[in-house]
């Protein structure tokens, strides 16, 4: 794994929109909804992700970090 | 590993009021990130309108004036007289800069002011509940157009950046979307040139952004923004409008026409 990302789990709103643009399929909807009702997603840190921050370009919310190598 | 994506130094720390998928807070994380990129963060006073944007000094760590309807062009026209080395910009949404703020929109752009409008277009009236707005496409639903807007009761739906790029005073135009990866970069590219364009003192600046609105379209986030694509960018074509930043002498003596 070349890269990982950090999602704010209570600032996500659960548009999946980053889902949609993740070349990696990386992210998937979490189980868990958070303290505004949400169901945010989150980082399956076994996938190949490449720390290309896509998903971060496209979150509308703002809540993705991106850790590269 | 190190960071290679951070929230932008210029945006608060605080959570977005705006529906899950909304274009408005990718926009104000672009502004915010050319702010810090040309490090003007405390040259910069925004107008923010009326409509869902209200807050966005909530959002942006940067002098804001809030200004009536339809009026941020005139606001920042007496904030940019007032305050010269200042770089002023409006942040207005279609029923604000197209329909009740045409006037100031135009004249602001025909005296060549020094300011640049940020202008979003998503098609609708947000915040009031989806009513029928003068960028509204043909034959699209709203709440005051329950049957789709008839063109010939409602008329055609504006081309705001088109009529502004007529004006002689007017030096950079440019139509883009929040829709893709591809077209978020260009956007960040076209507020970067329209802040410059204002920087190097050539005239009025405006980006037109095409924004989802998934709550008042009826839609999911995704087939939202995938909708921007396949339907209003028929209606609205993206790319450069007008740019004659190249040619106008900085010195505004040297008329481009």
């Amino acid at each position: 794994m070349k890269g990982y990302i950090e999602i704010d789990q209570e600032l996500c709103k659960g548009c999946q929109i980053c889902m949609a643009f993740c070349p990696k399929d990386s992210i998937s909807p979490s189980d868990k909804l958070n303290a505004n009702g949400y169901l945010p997603v989150r980082f399956n840190s076994d996938g190949d992700c490449t720390g290309c921050a896509t998903c971060a370009v496209v979150c509308p919310d703002v809540v993705i970090e991106v850790y590269r190598e | 590993m190190k960071k290679v994506y951070r929230r932008p130094k210029s945006l608060k720390r605080a959570a977005f009021h705006y529906c899950p998928g909304c274009g408005h807070s990718i926009i104000h994380r672009l502004l915010t990130e050319v702010f810090d990129e040309m490090n003007i963060q405390d040259r910069v006073i925004g107008i923010p309108p009326p409509g869902c944007s209200v807050f966005a000094y909530h959002y942006l760590d940067v002098d804001m004036a809030e200004s009536a309807h339809g009026r941020g062009a005139a606001v920042a026209t007496g904030l940019k007289r007032a305050y010269p080395d200042a770089l002023v910009f409006t942040y207005q949404g279609d029923g604000d800069l197209a329909a009740i703020g045409t006037a100031e929109t135009i004249h602001a752009a025909n005296r060549g002011e020094r300011i640049t409008s940020i202008f979003i277009n998503n098609a609708v009236y947000g915040m009031t509940g989806g009513q029928m707005a003068p960028t509204t496409l043909s034959n699209m639903k709203t709440t005051t157009t329950p049957y789709g807007r008839d063109t010939r009761l409602e008329g055609y739906p504006v081309r705001m950046s088109e009529m502004v790029a007529l004006v002689k005073g007017a030096v950079y135009i440019e139509r883009t979307a929040v829709n893709s990866p591809a077209n978020i970069r260009k956007t960040k590219k076209a507020i970067r040139k329209a802040f410059q364009a204002q920087i190097d003192d050539l005239g009025y600046s405006l980006v037109e952004i095409l924004s989802p609105c998934p709550t008042n379209w009826k839609m999911n986030p995704l087939e939202s923004w995938q909708w921007v694509e396949n339907e209003m960018t028929k209606e609205f074509p993206l790319g450069l409008i007008k740019d004659i930043t190249r040619e106008k002498d900085s010195t505004g003596k040297r008329d481009a026409d």
